[in-house]
This record gives structure tokens, sequence and C-alpha cells, in this order.
């Protein structure tokens, strides 16, 4: 019981290690900063979330279980209110949504 | 009152299972400790139905189920994107009028957006909505609505039409 528990957690924390790398990728490929943050978005939700689960299969029925999900609710609770406030802010400082993206035969550097 | 009440027994539960302390003086001094922040929170005049929405709670529960599984599928979905070497998406930015009647509505719908990774709330006015999607995929799932009339029905307490299908289908 104790080894598959472990097992579990091992492979939940690289599941969540495996979305926080895609969303890393993410916030370096996307074209502006709006896009970039629906990359950011994925580090957030599924990748702390599943690390958050891999470590309460680890700990067990025991209230470091529970603390781990208080962690994850005021995540789930915190984490619009930042996104929407740095939405605010890139709106406020004059950056327009890019809406007509064309991908280019390699990756470049943006000029911005 | 009621809400100074709950959020007292709120906040003393949370007290106790992060301390998981158990001598009768602790106990006390946690007791004291959430009374404090009861009164703090009072006179700051927080304590309201938008900062501790008790009249939403077990429609609120039944609707983080739904909201879980739809940050799994949007997740998925924009992975897919960011490691397609084509990249293909489409940003957007969708403006439309949420159906809620509250403010506290219009907030719980325009951050379960936020929080579905594709879709990122920006401004909202008045109940008017402007959503950033990164995808084609992503403004499709925003305009079929199902979210909004969710949160609606949360707030409102109206039965949703399809956790109410075993009545529909006596």
């Amino acid at each position: 019981m104790e080894m598959i528990s472990q097992i579990a957690g091992w492979v939940l924390l690289l599941l969540g290690s495996a979305f926080i790398l895609i969303g890393a990728v993410g916030v370096i490929r996307l074209p502006d900063v709006f896009a970039r943050m629906h990359g950011a978005g994925i580090i957030d939700t599924l990748g702390a979330g599943l690390i958050l689960a891999g470590l309460m299969t680890q700990a067990g029925f025991t209230l470091i279980m529970v603390k781990l999900a208080f962690i994850f609710i005021f995540l789930i609770f915190t984490n619009p209110t930042a996104t929407h406030a740095l939405a605010r802010a890139a709106l406020n400082a004059g950056v327009k949504p890019l809406t007509n993206f064309k991908k280019t035969g390699e990756d470049k550097p943006s000029k911005s | 009152m009621l809400h100074a009440v709950s959020l007292g027994a709120f906040l003393y539960v949370l007290w106790l299972l992060l301390s998981g302390l158990g001598a009768p003086l602790l106990l006390g001094l946690g007791a004291a400790s959430a009374c404090l922040v009861v009164f703090i929170a009072h006179r700051m005049d927080v304590i309201d139905h938008e900062g501790h929405p008790i009249h939403l709670r077990w429609r609120m529960i039944a609707y983080w189920p739904w909201l879980l599984r739809q940050i799994v599928m949007s997740n998925l979905h924009v992975a897919r994107v960011i490691l397609d070497p084509r990249l293909p998406i489409k940003p957007k930015v969708v403006h439309f009028k949420g159906t809620q009647k509250s403010e506290l509505g219009n907030v719980i719908y325009a951050n379960s957006i936020t929080l579905t990774p594709g879709t990122v709330t920006i401004s909202l006015e008045d109940g008017n909505f402007g959503v950033h999607a990164l995808t084609a995929k992503t403004v499709g799932d925003l305009q079929t609505g199902e979210m909004d009339r969710r949160v609606t029905s949360m707030e409102i307490g109206a039965p949703n039409e399809r956790n109410a299908a075993p009545r529909d289908k006596t």
C-alpha cells in the first residue's frame, strides 16, 4: 500500500513537472503578452495542481494533506485575480492584443 | 450576524487544521484570534454576502467538479497547441455580456474563465466581458455559453438542466 501511494505520488509529481515545462515552453513560444498568459495558466492550474496532488498522495491522510489542499484552494482563488491584474496593467499601458498571428518559418525573437 | 458566525467558525476550523494543536490554552488562544479577526473584519465592514457568500455554499461545491474538469480539458488542449510545431493559434478578443444577476456572479464567471487556460478575462465592466482567447476552439467553447449558464444557475439557484436530468427521465 505504501509502495503504491509512493509510486502514484511520483507519477503525479512527474506529470505536474511535465506540464510546468510545457507551460514554460508556451511562455517562450507564444507571440505576445496576452497569449503568454495562457502558457502561464497551464503552470498554475494543472502544473501546480498535479504537483500538490502528488505531494498529497505521498503525505497520506494526515494534516499535511489538508494543508496542501488549502494551498491548492488558495491558489485557485488568487490566481485569476493576479492574472486579471496583469492583463489590466498591460491594457492600461497601451499593449494591444495581437490578433492576426502568422507562424513564420523559424522561431525568431520578437522585437518588443 | 449569520455571516459573522459563519466566518468565525470557518476561521477557527482553518486555525485548527493548520495548527494541529490540542492543548486547552492554545485552543482558547486560537478561538480568541478567530474572534479578533471577525471583529476587525466587522469594523472594516467587509463581512457581507460578497466577501463571504454562504448563500452559495452547496451550489458552489456542486459547481467545482465541473469547473475542475473544464480546467483539465482546456489544459490538455492548450498544451497540445503549444507543443505543435505549427503553433496553430488564433488569438482573438471576444466581447459579450454575462447573464449573471449580481457582481459576485460576474466575478465568479470571470475567474472561471481565467482559470481555464486558453481564455483570460481582460476586462469586466457592468457585466460586459472582454475575453482574450488563444485558439478557435477556446473561442467556440466560450460561445456555447455553457459556463455562463452554469454560473448563473448556481447564482440564482435554478436547477440546471443537466443536473436535473434524473427528474426529467421519470
